[in-house]
Parts: structure tokens; C-alpha cells; sequence
């Protein structure tokens, strides 16, 4: 790297000046056009209903200043319900996901193992070959897990990909500590929780971040499954209601809509607010984590 | 039956013996496998319902074969063409404008040469890739629908109307803000596979008089020639079931023109009109073109590069 920018200094001629500076330009435009619509929602969310009635095309600022519209969507039952639904999916889902990952991923890269061969071709042919909407659906109706929180967390739990990851990260440690513990009298779950897992620290952290991730933004499951327990509907589910469909069963939603050119306005001002409230946690967390996403793309990446 | 047996016993009981060594392995490996015949191979046990004309109350045993009448209905349905069409174009159009941009972009970052600019620059381009896909396609209906700000602009150049409603921009919208909330994370693999190239080849074009262009075009890019083959036959691979979720929350009827896609017509069909046997069938028709395209790619890797996914 430092080779570079020496010979850099060395042979900067004047077309290299021009492009950096035409390079560094197209960057920052770039990067203002990627972060102006989450601005844009920003502006909207803190804006008072009678001055965004006149807005028109972009916004540099909040059309006045307002936090009405926070106000209100913190007094919809559906946002916190919906909060509430989502942390037990990403919480539980993730652990049940992380549950069947490792133990797969572990039978997978065991060294002495018969049915290794049988069980990856099994486990392989999955990702190729799924079942479909529809045979899925049945399936999980047959099996009764319909209006339970196990429809939205069961299927599609496991990504196979994601085991194979987590096999490849587990085939790297050498093979003679493992043999060693085993000659020292250790079992294979004594392997797995005192050598393997703790060993593998960064694949498993990514993987967990995948599948946390996951689970945030699902809303199909729970939308297909969950037909008469709505009160177990994860946020997005309720943010598309509110967002997208452009109803909510929140009686306080509805007290609102038709009153009023304000009250229309004010609900316009409150989708904003309910994007920011819905997506700002993750923004914020996601720069500490965001290594750990890093190297979990190159980790799929190396595989391949 | 005893001359199997006593053709090879050998395995029964290295099998026995390897059972009792690692009773765990056999545990775990228990447990996984009714996950996956529970979740994976009892569904696609369930696919025989597309040569059935299936009544959930009489459940697969009892519905009546019927052979391929489901598939010859979507073949000759109304629509069978716009759906291929429409589901090719959108993911082709993705494909054509959102593959090379991820690559450009890494190929232009790498000539920052400020650490902390590009830092900046790699964080808020990646931010879009956290924002969930309902909340997404949520700020793409306001920005588009009739008051939206970007309807504002478009329609400064003569467009009238919301965009979103309009079938001639789904497209358009659909690939556009694909590429605004994607490029920068799909970035990442090429930006690590341009940190894997000699420094070396640098310096020695540069001696050999080759300017900041040239080195890009014949040092950079050759050097991640082969990452951009492999995710070239990956994004061929899914051409059939790319953005779902998107297209889905994205289209209106009014759109049905260019918006409606397999997938969306699958669950329709499945969802809405009950009609599971016909929904089935149009999906393993998906799953089928989808297999071709991905063993297509494949093959036109191997034969131009020498490296493909198998």
C-alpha cells in the first residue's frame, strides 16, 4: 500500500490531478445522493403539519419544527406490540437458527463422521430444491403451527449457506487439538463447547448478525401464517399496514383519518416518523457491527 | 436378504461401532435432519399437488391425478407471456445496470487515496443495505406516489401523474433504487478482492509509463476478473426469483402491466384464489427455468474463463 502512494508522488502528472479531483466529486456526490432520501425522511418526520402542506420537491430542512408526529406514533399500540413481537423473533428466532447452524455445521467437519458424505449431499440439495409457497404452507398448516410464533420462526430458519460458512470456519481448526482432547477423555459435546465454539468466535458472530438481520425485516411468514393472531405480528408486518397498505386497526389511526386537511397531513408526517422509529436503531447499532458484516461476506466469499 | 447381509456386515457394524464412539454426532445429526425433512423434503414431497387437482380437504392421498393439466393452463393462460416477460426484464434490467456499478464503484474507491474520506464514503454507502425492505418500499410509494418529491422532479420533464402508479416507470423505479440501496454493500466483495493485487503490478505499470486509466483497465480489473465471473453466475443464477418481497410490496393493479412477476402470480394464485394445485405448478415451471439458467451460466463460465461454480 505505502509502495503505491510513494511511486503516487513521484509520477503525480497533471492528468492524475484532474482525475483525483473529478474522482473525489463524483464520490461526494455519491455518497450525498445515497444519504439524501434518508435525510429526506428525516426532514419529513420533524416537520409541523401546516408548513409541509406547502412543501414541494426536495427539502434542505424541516418545514418548520414538530415533533407531533413522534409524539403520535409512540401512542400507537401497534408500534410497540410490533417491537415487542420482533425482539422475541430476532432473539428467539436467532437462537433457534443458531441452534441447528452449529450442529450441522459441527456433524459436517467432524473427522470421523460415516454419514458425512449422505448428510451433506441431504443437506446440499435443499438449497437447489425448495418446496414452494404453496407445499410449504401446507406443510406448516398440516403440522399445526399456524397462528403460533413457531410459523414465523420455524420455516426457513436454517440457512444452509450459512452452515457451510460455519463448517469452513470449524475444518480450519487443527485437527490435533481436537484429537489430543479427545485422547485426554473429552466427548464430542465437550469438544464442541470447550474447543470448537470457543475458537470460533468471529464466523459465529457474523452468522448470528445474518440471521438477527433476518429476522428484523421478515414479514412474510408471519403475514402467510399468522391469519388470526394479528397481536403476534412482527413490526414490519404493521409497518406495512400503516406504510403500504395505508390502513391501521389502531382505533387511534382511524379516529384521526378523514377528520380533517390536517389530520391527512399530520398522518403523512407520521409514516415518516414511524420509518425513523422503526429503522434508526439499526442504523445506529450498525456501524459498531459493521466489521463483523465485513468479514461475513468475505467468509462466503473465500468459500465460493 | 441374507446375502446382503452377509455380503457386507462389515458396514452394519462399523456403523454400530461408529454410533457408539460419537453417540452425540448421531444425536445432532438426528435433530438436524428432522429439521430439514420437516421444513425442506416434506414441502417438496408436497409439489406432487401440481399433477393433482388437489382439495385440502381430502389432502394428497386422495386428490385426483391430472397429470400436466396444471402446466398446460399457465402455458396457455392469457398472461403466461407478460409474466416471463416481465419477471425477465425486471431481473435482466437489475442485472444490466446493477452489476457493473457495484464494480465501478470499488475500482474508483480504490483510487482515494484520503483513508478517511473513503471510510466515510464506504459507511453511508452501505447504510441503505440495513434499511428493511418493507420500510424501503415504503419511502419508494412516498417519494414516487403523486405528492412525492421525486415525482416533483421527474415530472418537471414533462411526466404527469404519481410515478409509482404509472406501469411504464415500474421498471424504472424498481432498478434504480435496487442499485441506490445495493451498490455499495455488493462493493464490499470487490473492494476485498482488490486488496489481494500485488502492489507490485502497480508500480511496474506505472514505471512502464502506463497512466492512472490504463493502470485501472489492465492491472484492477483483470485482477478481480475472476470475482467478477463467479458473482456474474451467481446473479444469473437467481434471474428467476430475484426481489420478491419487492416487487410485491411495490405493485399495484394498475401496474400489473409490467409489475406482475412469477413469484407475485404464484402467490396470488396460492393466497388469494386458492387455487394450490395451479399455484404449485407455476412454481416448479420457476424453479425449472431457474435450474437452466443458473447450469447455463455455468457453462458459458466455463468455456470462456475455464472457472465456473462446479
Amino acid at each position: 500500500m505505502k509502495k503505491i502512494r510513494q511511486t503516487d508522488g513521484i509520477h503525480t502528472t497533471k492528468g492524475d490531478k484532474i482525475f483525483f479531483a473529478c474522482n473525489y466529486l463524483f464520490m461526494f456526490v455519491l455518497a450525498l445522493v445515497t444519504l439524501y432520501p434518508m435525510l429526506y425522511v428525516l426532514f419529513c418526520s420533524l416537520s409541523s403539519p401546516n408548513e409541509f402542506a406547502l412543501v414541494r420537491g426536495m427539502m434542505f430542512r424541516p418545514a418548520g419544527f414538530s415533533l407531533e408526529g413522534y409524539s403520535m406514533v409512540f401512542q400507537m399500540n401497534t408500534i410497540w406490540t410490533g417491537y415487542r413481537n420482533t425482539l422475541l423473533y430476532v432473539f428467539a428466532g436467532t437462537a433457534i437458527s443458531m441452534v441447528f447452524t452449529i450442529m450441522g455445521a459441527y456433524i459436517l467437519s467432524h473427522n470421523d463422521f460415516m454419514l458425512k458424505k449422505v448428510s451433506m449431499i441431504l443437506i446440499v440439495f435443499t438449497m437447489y430444491f425448495g418446496g414452494g409457497m404453496i407445499p410449504t404452507y401446507l406443510t406448516v398448516v398440516q403440522m399445526g403451527l399456524n397462528n403460533t410464533v413457531w410459523a414465523v420462526m420455524l420455516p426457513g430458519a436454517v440457512s444452509v449457506y450459512n452452515m457451510i460458512v460455519l463448517r469452513t470456519s470449524f475444518k480450519g481448526i487443527p485437527s490435533a487439538l481436537l484429537e489430543s482432547a479427545t485422547i485426554d477423555g473429552a466427548g464430542d459435546a465437550t469438544v464442541l463447547f470447550r474447543i470448537v465454539l470457543p475458537l470460533s468466535g468471529a464466523a459465529l458472530a457474523t452468522i448470528t448478525l445474518f440471521y438477527a438481520v433476518g429476522n428484523w425485516s421478515a414479514w412474510y411468514n408471519a403475514m402467510v401464517y399468522l391469519q388470526n393472531r394479528r397481536d403476534l405480528y412482527p413490526l414490519q408486518l404493521y409497518l406495512r399496514e400503516l406504510l403500504i397498505l395505508d390502513k391501521s386497526t389502531d382505533a387511534f389511526m382511524n379516529s384521526l383519518s378523514g377528520a380533517s386537511a390536517n389530520s391527512y397531513l399530520l398522518k403523512e408526517i407520521m409514516k415518516y416518523c414511524a420509518i425513523i422509529v422503526s429503522t434508526v436503531p439499526v442504523l445506529v447499532i450498525y456501524p459498531f457491527i459493521q466489521k463483523y458484516f465485513v468479514k461475513g461476506v468475505m467468509v462466503g466469499a473465500i468459500k465460493e | 436378504m441374507t446375502q446382503i447381509q452377509t455380503k457386507r456386515p462389515s458396514v452394519w457394524r462399523r456403523l454400530a461401532t461408529n454410533i457408539r464412539r460419537h453417540p452425540m454426532v448421531y444425536v445432532m445429526l438426528a435433530v438436524v435432519m428432522v429439521y430439514f425433512i420437516l421444513f425442506c423434503y416434506w414441502p417438496m414431497y408436497g409439489n406432487i399437488i401440481a399433477f393433482q387437482d388437489y382439495k385440502p380437504v381430502r389432502g394428497i392421498a386422495r386428490s385426483e391425478f391430472v397429470g400436466l393439466e396444471n402446466f398446460e393452463k399457465f402455458f396457455s393462460n392469457f398472461y403466461f407471456y407478460r409474466l416471463l416477460r416481465n419477471t425477465l426484464l425486471i431481473s435482466g434490467l437489475n442485472l444490466l445496470f446493477g452489476f457493473p456499478f457495484p464494480i465501478i464503484f470499488a475500482v474508483l474507491l480504490n483510487e482515494m487515496r484520503n483513508q478517511k474520506a473513503k471510510r466515510v464514503v464506504q459507511t453511508i454507502t452501505y447504510l441503505p443495505h440495513f434499511i428493511t425492505t418493507v420500510v424501503i418500499c415504503s419511502m419508494i410509494i412516498q417519494f414516487t406516489n403523486s405528492t412525492g418529491f421525486i415525482t416533483g422532479i421527474v415530472n418537471l420533464f414533462g411526466h404527469s401523474g404519481s410515478l409509482i402508479g404509472d406501469p411504464a416507470c415500474f421498471r424504472a423505479i424498481y432498478v434504480v433504487s435496487d442499485i441506490w440501496q445495493s451498490f455499495g454493500w455488493n462493493s464490499i466483495i470487490y473492494i476485498a478482492a482488490i486488496s489481494t493485487i500485488n502492489p507490485d503490478l502497480y508500480e511496474a505499470a506505472a514505471i512502464d509509463g502506463a497512466n492512472r486509466a490504463q493502470r485501472m483497465w489492465h492491472v484492477t480489473l483483470p485482477g478481480i476478473r475472476e470475482t467478477i465471473v463467479i458473482m456474474l453466475i451467481m446473479a444469473c443464477g437467481r434471474l428467476m426469483n430475484v426481489g420478491w418481497e419487492k416487487a410485491f410490496l411495490l405493485q399495484s393493479e394498475a401496474t400489473y402491466e409490467t409489475s406482475d412477476i412469477i413469484s407475485t402470480f404464484v402467490y396470488r394464485k396460492g393466497f388469494v384464489e386458492n387455487d394450490y394445485s395451479y399455484s404449485a405448478a407455476v412454481n416448479i415451471f420457476n424453479s425449472v427455468i431457474n435450474l437452466i439458467l443458473l447450469t447455463a451460466a455455468n457453462k458459458i463460465s466455463n468455456k470462456l474463463s475455464g472457472s465456473g461454480l462446479w
